[in-house]
């Protein structure tokens, strides 16, 4: 899994039978530790958890867990939107990761 | 997933059994902004894309179950791109 | 999947029960102006490929989904070898011609 920030969303109205339905986020890879710093990898992803664009998330990069976690047997799925992170902590110190428009709301 | 355009296609007469029938494009790689990069990719089509089209498109083992005869492919396209919008 | 070159043969007599009775060919990988890039790799032929032919492979865990090559220890498999390629309306390939200048 990785951490992530949502920065867009993507349309398509062709597209494999398994995504129909699917909302597309877009989703930038965060460096550094904590996880704050935008990178070169934007991926389109599943959501599932509804999270919107601002937010900070966990993205699962496995197609088996992607499977899984939206129950579908044979999808040609590997990323998937699992949480919204809150905060991050390395040791004992607490990172606040997301500075989202959710929070702000 | 990943944004490309699909810039032609791949003609092999000789492949594995499970290829027959399987569309192969080739596709530059871009960035959802639309810009391209100097990267390309031969990927399966499973939803019919063509020429001069943005197409997004699935890596790894998971290409293999856009297909149903689950190929061995690495790449395949799995949606074409209406529109994108995003803030960097 | 990527275009190769194939630059010739790896003979090996001890190798794993499970990758023993199979082809494997050293290719070279080719950027889409079939100019080489990147360093050499060893695959597995699923196809009958030959030396200097033009062929597509499949790297990583998609390359065991080959009758031959079906849960044994594989991560690059030939798949193809190409006849024709046609990019932006014109044919850039084609197998007959020969090979391009690489």
């Amino acid at each position: 899994m990785f951490i992530g920030k949502v920065i867009g969303r993507v349309w398509a109205t062709q597209k494999t039978p398994s995504l129909t339905g699917k909302r597309l986020l877009l989703v930038n890879r965060l460096n550094g530790s904590p996880p704050s710093e935008t990178s070169d990898i934007t991926l389109a992803v599943c959501d599932k958890i509804d999270a919107g664009i601002g937010d900070t998330v966990l993205v699962m990069d496995e197609g088996g867990s992607a499977r899984s976690i939206l129950n579908l047997k044979n999808a040609p799925i590997r990323t998937v939107i699992v949480a919204i992170c809150d905060s991050v902590s390395i040791g004992n110190q607490n990172f606040y990761v997301s500075g989202t428009e959710r929070d702000q709301k | 997933m990943k944004p490309a355009l699909v810039i032609g296609r791949v003609v092999a007469s000789v492949k594995d059994p499970s290829l027959k029938g399987v569309k192969l494009l080739l596709l530059r790689c871009i960035r959802w902004s639309g810009e391209t990069l100097n990267d390309y990719l031969i990927a399966a089509d499973s939803v019919g894309a063509g020429a001069g089209e943005k197409v997004f498109y699935v890596e790894a083992r998971d290409a293999s179950i856009a297909v149903h005869t689950n190929p061995p492919i690495d790449a395949a396209i799995i949606g074409i791109i209406d529109g994108v919008d995003f803030e960097e | 999947m990527k275009f190769g070159l194939v630059i010739g043969n790896v003979v090996a007599t001890q190798k794993d029960s499970g990758v023993s009775n199979r082809k494997l060919l050293l290719i070279q990988p080719l950027d889409d102006a079939f100019k080489p890039s990147g360093g050499y790799l060893v695959a597995v032929d699923a196809v009958g490929a030959g030396e200097s032919e033009i062929i597509l492979f499949a790297s990583g865990s998609s390359a065991r989904q080959t009758e031959l090559t079906k849960d044994t220890p594989c991560d690059c498999v030939i798949m193809a070898i190409v006849d024709q390629v046609e990019c932006n309306g014109k044919i850039v390939f084609n197998k007959s011609d020969g090979l391009p200048s690489i």
